[in-house]
């Protein structure tokens, strides 16, 4: 990360699934890892957030990112995960199927987003890239939380 | 941060911390403790602001802290009798004085008349001159020369800024000589070293004025040319002849800590002498640096002389140093170790008094969070435990039991570090009194009691309005003019109160005045005319006082400058209820009123009740609750095409659904099988929430949901219980507000039953 600037920079992932799909972060915006616990739910929130759990004392909003993403909700079970993430000095909860890898990639190696149609797709995937036949999208973290603003009006 | 800035940082908390000793001592000295420890802890105030502004060339707060302290020596000293005038002079000036530093410190101005205005009053209670003209007066006619004032000024600086000098009159005390007058001669020739450890001549020719009259001239003849001249050397010595009754080794203390670092004789001269011949630039005190340095000039014939001459003057050397070597010429010995063993002594008591460290807020919130989580966790733990069927009596649950209570000891034990005594609230209002007193033309006297009473610094931060007002209140509003007093038959001076105290786990801050009290038919009067009663309402004389807290009242027949700006009692109380708190206000017609608020010790934890609503967990504040009832049938009425109220005592007030507000629901809850609570929420405003069940009352602690998330509404924040769910925290008045607004779209519909 330090050295980003170079194209062949190294960058460590995590990639997790979501139904049949897989997805990934940058390991420096994830914190921790846990297990599915039973969210608080927000009211007037949009059907994303989950509601918020308690991390340790913490208060943590925990965002469907399957369902974010326009994919299907996310029935939670035990085998479910939280990846704790900070996005913009805040703690969010992403809820995914199951985590995979940690796969290391050279900047030059992350595709751009194909020109598909879906206005969700290109709101949220930054980049693609193709590991041993899988298909794995990188997430846009920090447009992962409603806009404020437009939570606002 | 530059080091620099981080020690003016530091320099204006003390300042802060110098300025209320002050205010504490002169009110001290109103109250005729004019001790002087008393004196002596005000002078010291004073005279640390002064030395800390000089090395920051803070200029305006230099000169007036000079002046003030100029005025508190002579206290001091006992030539200056501190009765009441002259207290209440000192106490506005130190009002300045706190302007000075703040203006210092945001970069503001502070009025020059009034500065001014101030330092004329204090030089008239010296009832002479100041003793030396300040330093950057005398230069300011000196052209393309720059001093600051800790330089060549001979008058302050940082050399003399640890709080000896009161000490010299202690020993005057403990040595009494005879009065007789006797002339002394002290010949002076510093070292370099003498310089070297920031040690000024012009000081000790300050300090020896003192003790009495002195003729001081100076021996330029070792100066040599300019092109031999070494800057940090001296070259300079002084002859100075001192009439005065104190005794030589009162004269010799005043040389104490250049000792060894200058060569000094002390001869007392019993024939009056004129002034030795040594050197044409014989000068008289106020030490006239300007001859000084125009003799010198005259002597070395080269043009920026004046500069090298200041720096010869001024060796700048960051400290002083205080090396306390033998004395170089025979002086009773007995003398300066007792002034070297007072002199530390003292240093030590001031020390001694202030055993606390500054601790970064952060660090303190980061500690209360930690045991936020390890009560929570404690709470888990032991649930889990019984759970699991564990008997009470096993070792397990009993080493779980004393973990709760160490849990709950340090819980209280962190809580207290941020705890703060209200003094800091408190000291803000002799202030505030003299000047609204000033304003209103009447004579008020401030009691406070109770300072030390502690609560949440979160809770301290957000007292200071609601009482500023108050108090304002009960001067503008409360307080008679003294003409009108003295005709009911009391003093001309009035008194206003202000106590706090705790009670029953919470914080009771009482503002009282013994004033004319509420008028009641007026107030009667005021809130027909502005259409907030009915003409012919029946108000008991309790219902009556607290119309002055009904939004848009004011009591003031026009806006005046102190109390109606606008806000009212009404804003005090929404305030007071932001934070958890009810006030209340008692009145006797020619007594005075009295006006009670009581708050919850800290603002981290609140009393809740716990309630269900489909299946969810909230908690509802306790202090907005008036009281829950379970509603019958024949009480819920519907109104409208979706609105319904309940009959309370045969009121009826709006029946809120929290289920539906929050969108928990959308088939409407059967009133019958639900509870009501009773609320009341912005302005005075009664609903009836409508939730499942209560589950009972509890101290939560308070997680905030807009830091980790973003603000919900209808949620004012979160906390977490003992089973380690996230429970949300009910904001009432939003809940009744977003009722109200989405009146019209509801499609919450009450099955109305009955």
């Amino acid at each position: 990360m330090t050295t980003s600037s170079s194209n062949s920079a190294l960058r460590e992932l995590i990639s997790f699934q979501i139904g049949a799909q897989e997805f990934c972060v940058d390991i420096m915006s994830v914190r921790e890892i846990r297990g599915w616990t039973p969210a608080t739910p927000l009211p007037r929130t949009p059907v994303f957030v989950r509601g918020v759990i308690n991390l340790r004392g913490a208060v943590l909003p925990i965002v469907d990112l399957g369902s974010r993403l326009g994919l299907q909700m996310t029935e939670p079970t035990e085998r479910h995960v939280i990846i704790v993430t900070r996005i913009e000095e805040q703690l969010v909860g992403l809820l995914v199927d199951a985590v995979c890898d940690i796969i290391t990639v050279r900047d030059d190696q992350i595709q751009s987003t194909p020109d598909v149609a879906s206005d969700l797709v290109q709101q949220f995937v930054k980049g693609i890239l193709s590991m041993e036949g899988r298909m794995i999208s990188l997430i846009y973290l920090e447009r992962v939380l409603p806009d404020r603003e437009a939570e606002a009006a | 941060m530059d080091p620099l800035e981080a020690i003016k940082v530091t320099f204006f908390q003390e300042c802060e911390e110098q300025l209320s000793e002050l205010e504490s001592g002169l009110l001290a000295m109103e109250q005729g403790e004019t001790d002087s420890e008393t004196v002596n802890a005000v002078f010291r105030a004073v005279h640390s602001i002064k030395g800390g502004a000089g090395a920051f060339s803070l200029e305006p707060l230099v000169r007036f802290a000079h002046v003030f302290e100029t005025t508190l020596d002579d206290v001091r000293a006992g030539k200056l009798a501190p009765d009441n005038n002259v207290v209440k002079v000192m106490l506005r000036a130190a009002d300045v004085l706190a302007d000075h530093v703040r203006a210092a410190r945001d970069g503001g101005v502070v009025e020059e008349a009034r500065s001014q205005e101030l330092a004329s009053a204090l030089e008239a209670l010296n009832g002479e001159a100041p003793l030396a003209p300040i330093a950057s007066e005398d230069f300011d006619d000196m052209p393309g020369l720059e001093f600051t004032p800790l330089t060549v000024s001979d008058d302050d600086g940082i050399g003399d800024d640890f709080g000896f000098t009161p000490l010299a009159a202690g020993i005057i005390e403990l040595e009494p000589e005879g009065p007789a007058l006797r002339r002394w001669t002290v010949h002076l020739r510093p070292k370099n070293a003498l310089y070297a450890k920031a040690n000024e001549t012009g000081l000790l020719l300050r300090e020896l004025k003192r003790l009495g009259d002195i003729q001081v001239s100076i021996d330029p003849a070792d100066l040599p040319g300019l092109a031999e001249l070494e800057p940090e050397h001296a070259y300079l010595s002084w002859t100075i002849v001192l009439t005065t009754d104190r005794s030589q080794s009162d004269i010799q203390e005043v040389f104490e800590f250049v000792d060894g670092d200058c060569d000094l004789t002390i001869t007392a001269d019993d024939v009056p002498s004129s002034l030795p011949a040594m050197g044409e630039a014989s000068i008289d005190e106020p030490f006239d640096v300007m001859a000084l340095i125009q003799q010198a000039q005259a002597d070395v014939q080269a043009a920026p002389a004046a500069a090298i001459m200041a720096e010869i003057l001024a060796p700048a050397a960051p400290a002083p140093v205080f090396a306390a070597s033998a004395p170089s010429i025979p002086v009773p010995v007995a003398a300066t170790a007792a002034a070297a063993g007072v002199a530390p002594d003292a240093a030590h008591g001031a020390a001694a008094q202030q055993a606390t460290i500054r601790v970064d807020l952060d660090r303190v919130d980061r500690l209360i969070d930690l045991v936020g989580e390890l009560v929570i966790n404690q709470a888990m733990l032991a649930q889990r435990v019984t759970e699991s069927g564990v008997p009470r009596s096993s070792n397990i649950a009993m080493g779980l039991d004393d973990l709760e209570h160490l849990t709950r000891e340090i819980q209280d034990s962190v809580m207290a570090i941020r705890a703060q005594p209200v003094k800091s609230v408190f000291q803000r209002m002799p202030r505030l009194v003299r000047e609204v007193a000033a304003m209103t033309g009447k004579q008020v006297r401030l009691v406070t009691e109770g300072e030390g009473t502690e609560v949440d610094k979160t809770v301290i931060e957000r007292l200071t309005d609601p009482i500023t007002h108050m108090i304002r209140n009960a001067i503008d509003h409360g307080l008679e003019r003294p003409e009108v007093r003295v005709a009911a038959g009391k003093g001309p001076e009035g008194t206003v109160r202000l106590s706090a105290a705790h009670r029953s786990g919470r914080i009771v801050i009482e503002v009282s005045d013994d004033g004319k009290g509420i008028d009641r038919p007026r107030v009667r009067q005021i809130a027909i005319d502005k259409g907030l009663i009915e003409v012919d309402s029946n108000l008991s004389d309790e219902d009556v006082d607290n119309l002055i807290f009904m939004p848009g009242f004011s009591t003031a027949s026009s806006v005046s400058d102190i109390s109606g700006r606008g806000v009212g009692m009404d804003v005090v109380k929404r305030s007071i209820q932001g934070l958890g708190g009810r006030i209340a206000i008692t009145s006797r017609p020619g007594q005075g009123s009295t006006f009670t608020l009581s708050l919850p010790l800290t603002l981290a934890v609140l009393d809740g009740m716990v309630v269900s609503v489909c299946d969810h967990t909230l908690v509802a504040p306790l202090t907005a609750i008036i009281e829950s009832l379970q509603p019958k049938a024949q009480d819920v009425r519907a109104i409208g095409p979706d609105a319904y109220v309940i009959a309370i005592r045969d009121t009826y007030t709006p029946l809120i659904d929290v289920g539906a507000v929050l969108g928990y629901r959308t088939t409407p809850l059967d009133p019958t099988k639900g509870v009501a609570l009773l609320v009341e929420g912005e302005g005075g405003a009664r609903a009836a929430l409508m939730v499942d069940a209560i589950q009972g009352q509890r101290q939560v602690v308070i997680k905030s949901l807009e830091a980790n998330y973003r603000q919900v509404e209808g949620i004012a924040a979160a906390t977490i219980l003992g089973d380690g769910r996230v429970a949300l925290i009910l904001d009432v008045d939003n809940v009744v507000a977003a009722r109200r607004r989405e009146k019209a779209r509801s499609d919450a519909k009450l099955a109305a039953a009955g």
